[in-house]
């Protein structure tokens, strides 16, 4: 386990809000050097502590053909390696978004993103259920997103306080 | 019909607050950003709405004793102490739990003033203290203190004002506007002045957790023979980000705060139950796990200032270091522009709103007021524009 710093600390948590805060901007906010503030995002990056710099992304404005799918799995651990070998095998597919180990009724929660309903389909039946580990999967389809990674995709968030205030 | 024979000369003649024009003008408007919020950004933390929730859902919805929960009051003493040095007050006698610091302001005023008193106010302050003062039936004077000095209250100006008519210093530090603070030695060199002049202390300290860069918040109370003659203010809204809440309190000697509980009692009963259950929280777990949510916000808070001092100093306004508040003061004078000009078009031609700081008094004249408790791709928004209108007006 990492121990971050105070700065490390600040510092993730202001890439987390914006990512495109420029160095200069990180530097004043924290109170360190330039470089101090580049050597450290580079740490960071080199530890895999940050691996990618994403967007929040509202597909559903798009015209973008997207389905996502939440598939709980059932799986035999394996002597020795547990869960991680058959994790590894299903974060190989490409639809495969997140993989997590769970607590609880099954094992694996699995994200998979495909363009249609019928790709999705292909691929749990075609792809995940043909896994000889797999003992069973329930597959749960997202039909709206309404927040994702703290951010609030629809409603009003306006924050609700007097324009001028004493 | 004409109405004036029926209004209190005294209180009609009040002028509405300065701040209350520019309310008027930013919020017809629309995608303005405004810079001229008085709150925190920050909801209140959930385990604080969580517990009123409970506390409405196990139907406590009955008054309180008038001067709070003692169960509140407790924690309110144990805070103080342990937090900022303040003495042990007595939760049954010395404590007062009230709709908001406001109304803890009011009622000391009303508790000590007479016709004729005068009370000191420094400037640039909050806006409601002088009016306060005047609603009392007392004559509000104002303390002059300087950008050069960090906004810091001196002696010498606090000395020069003083008349045997006065009875009372307001001291609202960490300071809205300015986010100026007094330090422990600020502090004593202005000891000796109230005690030759036998002055009562109304220490607003509502801003005490918002401190930073290493600074600690400083209590009169803290200082020796202080206690006996200052009325210790504060409140839930600043620090735990409460302010819809309503919930402030008193703290002081048992007789001005019987008094004080007195027209307490008379108008008010009892601060809203539900406040109080909320409040209780904030400080039972602040308690417990050292004031977390304050310390988050806080390092927020931080951040943002860094910035904007940063910002302000690099379009070539000078920008004294707040330590304390939410607010930056910049001085716009060498844009040729008063404060009021400066805000007014600052808001037509690039809808940012910040307030004017002679809305806080003559001395705040060629400052603006900038709060920083907004969000950060916001704030980076606003400081472009104003940096826009800084060059514009600059050449």
């Amino acid at each position: 386990m990492n121990r971050v710093t105070k700065l490390e600390s600040s510092l993730l948590d202001l890439l987390k809000e914006d990512c495109r805060l420029p160095l200069e901007k990180l530097a004043t906010m924290t109170g360190a050097t330039l470089e101090e503030v580049a050597g450290t995002i580079e740490d960071l990056e080199k530890r895999r502590i940050i691996l990618r710099y994403t967007p929040v992304i509202n597909w559903d404005l798009t015209d973008r053909e997207r389905v996502e799918a939440m598939i709980e799995v059932r799986v035999t651990p394996q002597r020795d390696m547990g869960f991680d070998a058959v994790a590894k095998r299903i974060y190989r597919f490409d639809e495969v978004k997140s993989v997590y180990l769970m607590s609880g009724a099954y094992d694996l929660l699995v994200l998979v993103e495909a363009r249609t309903l019928r790709e999705l389909a292909s691929f749990v039946s075609a792809k995940l259920s043909t896994l000889e580990l797999v003992t069973g999967t329930a597959t749960s389809f997202v039909l709206k997103r309404y927040k994702e990674e703290g951010v609030v995709f629809e409603g009003d968030e306006s924050d609700g306080r007097l324009v001028i205030s004493p | 019909m004409n109405y004036d024979r029926f209004l209190n000369p005294e209180v009609a003649a009040v002028p509405p607050s300065g701040i209350r024009r520019f309310f008027d003008l930013a919020s017809g408007r629309r995608d303005t950003i405004s810079l001229g919020v008085g709150e925190p950004d920050f909801r209140t933390p959930y385990h604080i709405r969580n517990a009123a929730i409970n506390s409405l859902l196990d139907g406590e919805t009955q008054y309180t004793a008038n001067r709070g929960l003692l169960s509140l009051r407790r924690e309110i003493s144990y805070y103080l102490k342990h937090r900022f040095g303040a003495p042990e007050y007595d939760p049954e006698t010395e404590i007062l739990v009230t709709i908001g610091a406001s109304e803890a302001i009011d009622l000391a005023l009303r508790a000590m003033v007479h016709a004729g008193d005068e009370v000191l106010v420094p400037e640039p302050s909050y806006v409601s203290y002088s009016p306060s003062v005047i609603f009392a039936g007392g004559t509000p004077v104002g303390v002059v203190t300087r950008e050069e000095d960090d906004f810091r209250l001196k002696p010498e100006y606090l000395e020069s004002v003083i008349t045997e008519r006065t009875k009372a210093l307001i001291l609202p530090y960490p300071n809205n506007p300015t986010g100026g603070i007094m330090e422990r030695e600020d502090l004593e060199a202005l000891v000796p002045v109230i005690l030759r002049h036998d002055l009562m202390v109304i220490s607003d300290e509502i801003y005490a957790e918002l401190i930073y860069d290493g600074k600690e918040h400083a209590s009169i109370t803290a200082l020796p023979g202080m206690a006996e003659r200052t009325i210790l203010i504060n409140g839930f809204s600043k620090a735990f980000a409460m302010t819809g809440w309503r919930v402030g309190y008193a703290c002081g000697p048992k007789e001005i705060l019987s008094v004080m509980n007195k027209v307490h009692q008379y108008g008010i009963m009892c601060a809203p139950r539900m406040g109080q259950v909320a409040a209780e929280e904030a400080l039972r777990l602040g308690r417990e796990n050292d004031y977390e949510d304050v310390m988050t916000m806080r390092e927020s808070y931080d951040r943002r200032r860094r910035l904007m001092v940063e910002s302000f100093r690099a379009m070539g306004l000078h920008c004294f270091e707040p330590y304390g508040a939410f607010y930056v003061f910049p001085s716009v004078r060498s844009t040729g522009l008063s404060s009021e000009e400066f805000c007014s078009r600052l808001l037509m031609e690039k809808n940012v709103a910040a307030v004017p700081g002679n809305a806080f008094g003559p001395c705040g004249e060629g400052n603006i007021r900038c709060c920083y408790a907004t969000a950060l791709d916001k704030l980076n928004i606003a400081l472009d524009r104003i940096a826009e209108f800084v060059k514009e007006r600059k050449g």
